[in-house]
């Protein structure tokens, strides 16, 4: 017997909605990664000084950065929601012998996040 | 209604590579995709090889992709897959290598299987009686999902990163795994986590869901991979 | 059989993907749209920034904000390059990301220090 072995084409995730979309969830990361490292020069040009931080947030505000950030801010939220979503039905939570229903799970995490969000946006603002 | 079969066609013994071939059959709309492939068989091309047994989805035997997704093909109906003048495309499994037609080498599938040691482990004596060693109903919740496994691996064949890797254990694998190593009779879930803990082993898991899609017995394997990965990084058994 | 450290990678991908889906989106709407945006100067004027930046809870806060979702980066964009096809070269991939992880972290730490 001599099988015949056969490859999976790279593009595999181009013949399927699910495999796409798992794929784009997967580059999320690569998004949040650069944004993080666009946000960590923000913080070392304010350890510069004032010029530094001025100049770095005009920067940031050149069309181009702005699109980044645009498309940076919707691969953090589809993070989120499939992060949310999917978690529950991979991470079962127990309460004795029975499962907390994934629903519950997830809806106290998306509780969570609001109530996260508003208190940093006070952080930020008004102290 | 009217319905052209599009199978993967491949004779080792003459064909460099496998190729599409279409056969047009008539069928009822709640005849199997069985039904069909058996019909292009028996009049068509009797050189169509396949595997099937039961032709009721619990043997497993013919599990094979459909329309791009894995599926049993006794459980799919003709009305499922197309409508009157419609192609269905039929294909063997990825990731296993390809023997003839629609048939592939399951060996390196249940290699994987053997490794996590698919059996009940339990050296204690026997109970007083003599009889069976009992587990309450709540103990055998715990780990029933893992029992409906028929081994027909259409998770593993499904998942991402089987394709890229066969050494990848397999959602399969795991699943069985996962069915001892949650029983409470069983005394040998170390040893099993121990091969699951490997760089092959459970971590090569994206959760990318195909597995759980393509289970036709609709066990939940992502959810089960997750427990083990859990059992795994909290050093616990829930 | 060898026993890998794979959880631990795991683990971090995990902590890094939860604290990235609580506060990445509304730091980037902050950081990249709204400050540059200049929709509420008083906010970002260099002085009040720089004092709340610089409490010691901020810099933990912002530490755990970068660095964590920077091994959750790693681990996943490690195993996605393999399932995109790549074959060869798969350990130095791994290091080169994990790796990257830990500069960012300790660049992280470093700039955080200086504030």
């Amino acid at each position: 017997m001599n099988p015949y072995h056969r490859r999976v084409a790279p593009t595999w995730w181009l013949s399927q909605r699910t495999y796409f979309l798992f794929i784009v969830r997967e580059l999320t990361s690569v998004f949040i990664a650069a944004y993080l490292m666009l946000f960590l020069l923000l913080l070392y040009q304010l350890s510069v000084g004032r010029e530094a931080y001025e100049a770095y947030l005009r920067f940031l505000a050149t069309p181009g950065m702005l699109v980044f950030h645009v498309l940076a801010l919707t691969a953090a939220l589809f993070h989120t929601l499939t992060w949310f979503n999917l978690l529950p039905n991979i991470m079962v939570v127990r309460y004795g012998e029975n499962r907390v229903p994934a629903i519950i799970v997830a809806g106290v995490n998306y509780a969570a996040w609001m109530a996260v969000s508003i208190f940093i946006v006070w952080i930020v603002f008004s102290r | 209604m009217k319905i052209n079969l599009k199978i993967k066609r491949f004779n080792p013994e003459t064909d460099k590579k496998p190729h599409w071939e279409t056969y047009p059959v008539e069928v009822e709309p709640t005849d199997q995709v069985l039904d069909a492939l058996h019909r292009v068989k028996w009049y068509h091309d009797g050189t169509l090889t396949l595997r099937r047994s039961c032709a009721h989805g619990i043997c497993g035997s013919d599990a094979m992709r459909i329309n791009g997704r894995n599926a049993l093909a006794c459980k799919l109906l003709m009305k499922d897959v197309a409508k009157d003048g419609g192609t269905v495309t039929v294909e063997p499994l990825l990731g296993l290598p390809l023997i003839k037609d629609l048939i592939v080498d399951m060996e390196p599938f249940f290699a994987h299987y053997r490794s996590v040691m698919p059996f009940l482990v339990n050296d204690e004596p026997l109970p007083e009686d003599g009889r069976e060693r009992r587990q309450s109903p709540e103990a055998r919740e715990r780990f029933d999902k893992g029992t409906w496994c028929i081994l027909c691996a259409a998770c593993t064949t499904s998942c991402p990163s089987f394709w890229a890797t066969d050494q990848y254990l397999g959602p399969a694998a795991i699943v069985q795994a996962h069915r001892f190593i949650f029983d409470d009779r069983d005394r040998a879930a170390e040893e099993r986590l121990k091969v699951l803990n490997e760089q092959m082993g459970v971590w090569r898991c994206r959760t990318a869901f195909n597995c759980t899609e393509a289970c036709p017995r609709e066990i939940p394997v992502t959810q089960l991979i997750g427990e083990v990965k859990k059992a795994l990084a909290t050093g616990k058994l829930e | 059989m060898t026993k890998s450290n794979e959880a631990l990678w795991w683990l971090l991908f995990g902590a890094g993907g939860t604290v990235a889906a609580f506060l990445a989106p509304l730091q980037i709407l902050l950081t990249g749209i709204v400050a540059p945006a200049g929709w509420v100067r008083e906010a970002f004027e260099y002085n009040r920034v720089l004092a709340l930046v610089s409490h010691p809870v901020t810099r933990l806060y912002l530490f755990v904000l970068i660095s964590l979702p920077l091994f959750h980066w790693a681990h996943r964009f490690r195993f996605t390059l393999i399932d995109l096809g790549l074959k060869g070269g798969q350990r130095a991939v791994a290091i080169a990301c994990y790796g990257g992880a830990i500069i960012g972290a300790i660049l992280t730490a470093v700039v955080l220090l200086k504030l």
